[in-house]
């Protein structure tokens, strides 16, 4: 009952606002073109036959939320998973390569973190490059990798993760930082009045204490990872994957096809961070974590 | 230095450590003179700053001094503490959170490499010692600060070093649980036989507790009276309204008046 007025309510409201918004803005958008096809066609619609018009275009500037929806609808479980047209290939297709990325992201930036914490020549030499990397934009560096590694016979998958890992290990390798740093002094005399090594307080103290700045780093970093995908399926001319459907979308003006192809990546993105956040709150059950 | 007596655990001669601030050097501790002898339950009493939790560190090689000498068991700090010769206990429990309390019992003895049975053994032995049997599985959350803080010197313990360093143990718990865990500290310590140097800013705890009671004033830090007691070993907490007790306590309080300058 509680998460019933605390959440669901609260949640329900403001998306009706928004669609109801969307839908406004569906119709000054579109309002132009229509006037303009009516002229042509020398019509003359009374006013509601005119916004019924407006949020029934084939190719409108913004298309109607009934319209991305019954789009995203049939291209996501009306069409058989192999089809081309099918929302769930493609954003089968975007996630392998997202996974892949991510995992690697996670391994280099974990890596990463443990040189810094370990080495302070690393500390002071690698933060900066690290930092100055993540201000390139990624638009700019995915063809050169892309057409790089073309070069030397790797395409498909690899290229597009490494994009993924590009953009995914940074969140890592910064929380990972703080995480393994997050033990206080207290802590650190107490293992050493036990004399202990510091591959054993690496292992019973800092790795355990990092668990919790882990998983929020990889919220962080699977969202990237998933950008990164879509962003490294836009300039290689990809033919699947929700970039490539973007892309393909953008060429024809298919305006609806965008907007649920933007739909299904949005999906996807929800249920990576989710499925992190329940695998993060399960690691956490089982160090004795305190229920919230 | 001269030789050891084969009964002193710790012996300090003209011990001094300065710390380099930016505000210049402060005298943490200056020509401290202490032999402790095995056995003794030692309190260390004094106002912030006295030096009482600095030296405790530099027995357990947390600080190195910065002149004179001290030995343990006739070693060096480091060398005691690569022997594991002490347990210490800090002002906070500093349970690892996400250990059970038998793991976080366990920690030393993992690091120790100490065999999964011995452990097990030392474990429920130590937990009995603290009257703690049955909280084995539960987390640090799940119990008491009292509880936790008994469940750290189980943790101090399960090694068996001799020596038990107490750095303001039960100075974050309520009177109460504090009564009640002095009590078991000086049952746990009649059953053990071990050394323990126990710091606290309670002078009625200072005199329950200790053989032998160590007064220190800061600025710089250094010890101003060392007050041997009369009491007897065996020690119900209604000692404490004997007229013996009140007289201890009260030299306690002049040793610290005398020492602390009220002028500023």
């Amino acid at each position: 009952m509680d998460r019933f007025r605390d959440k669901i309510i609260p949640v329900t409201t403001l998306l009706a606002g928004l669609v109801v918004l969307w839908y406004v803005f569906a119709v000054i958008m579109n309002a132009p073109v229509q006037r303009d096809m009516d002229r042509r066609a020398g019509e003359d619609p009374r006013f509601s036959e005119f916004i019924g018009k407006t949020l029934a275009q084939a190719k409108p500037t913004l298309p109607a939320p009934h319209q991305v929806a019954t789009n995203f609808f049939e291209n996501t479980f009306t069409r058989k998973i192999t089809s081309n047209r099918s929302l769930v290939y493609h954003a089968w297709v975007t996630l392998s390569s997202t996974l892949l990325g991510f995992a690697f992201g996670t391994v280099l930036g974990i890596l990463i973190a443990v040189g810094i914490v370990h080495f302070i020549a690393l500390d002071r030499s690698l933060m900066p490059w690290i930092i100055a990397s993540q201000t390139i934009p990624i638009l700019a560096i995915a063809p050169m990798v892309v057409v790089v590694f073309a070069a030397i016979g790797v395409t498909g998958l690899l290229p597009k993760a490494l994009i993924s890992t590009y953009l995914s290990f940074f969140p890592v390798a910064v929380g990972m930082v703080k995480g393994l740093r997050s033990p206080e002094i207290l802590y650190l005399d107490l293992m050493h009045t036990y004399n202990a090594s510091a591959s054993q307080t690496f292992w019973k103290l800092r790795v355990p204490a990092s668990v919790p700045y882990l998983f929020a780093s990889m919220k962080v970093a699977v969202a990237a990872s998933l950008v990164g995908a879509i962003v490294a399926e836009l300039p290689t001319g990809a033919v699947a994957g929700i970039g490539a459907k973007l892309l393909a979308g953008a060429y024809y003006s298919q305006t609806i096809d965008i907007w649920s192809a933007l739909v299904a990546g949005s999906v996807v993105a929800v249920l990576l961070v989710t499925l992190v956040g329940v695998a993060g709150r399960i690691v956490e059950r089982s160090m004795g974590g305190r229920p919230a | 230095m001269q030789p050891a007596h084969s009964n002193t655990v710790i012996e300090a001669s003209k011990l001094g450590l300065t710390f380099q601030t930016s505000d210049g050097p402060v005298r943490a501790l200056s020509d401290v003179d202490l032999s402790i002898g095995k056995g003794e339950f030692v309190s260390f009493i004094g106002p912030s700053g006295c030096g009482k939790t600095t030296f405790l560190r530099v027995i357990a090689d947390l600080e190195r001094p910065t002149s004179g000498s001290i030995s343990i068991n006739g070693m060096s700090p480091q060398q005691a503490r690569e022997a594991r010769a002490y347990g210490y206990v800090f002002q906070a429990a500093a349970l690892f959170p996400w250990r059970t309390i038998e793991n976080n019992v366990a920690l030393p003895l993992e690091i120790m490499g100490i065999s999964r049975d011995e452990r097990k053994a030392r474990i429920k032995r130590t937990l009995d010692l603290v009257n703690l049997s049955g909280f084995e599985k539960k987390y640090p959350w799940q119990l008491s600060g009292g509880m936790q803080q008994r469940a750290s010197i189980a943790r101090a313990l399960a090694f068996d070093a001799d020596l038990l360093l107490m750095d303001e143990p039960f100075g974050a718990l309520d009177e109460i649980v504090r009564d009640h865990l002095n009590e078991q500290l000086l049952k746990l310590w009649g059953q053990t036989n071990k050394t323990i140097c126990f710091v606290t800013h309670s002078i009625p705890e200072a005199v329950y507790l200790s053989t032998r009671i160590v007064v220190m004033s800061p600025r710089p830090g250094r010890v101003t009276d060392v007050i041997e007691s009369t009491l007897p070993r065996e020690r119900p907490l209604d000692i404490r309204e004997s007229p013996e007790f009140l007289a201890i306590a009260a030299r306690v309080r002049d040793g610290l008046r005398a020492g602390h300058s009220y002028d500023d």
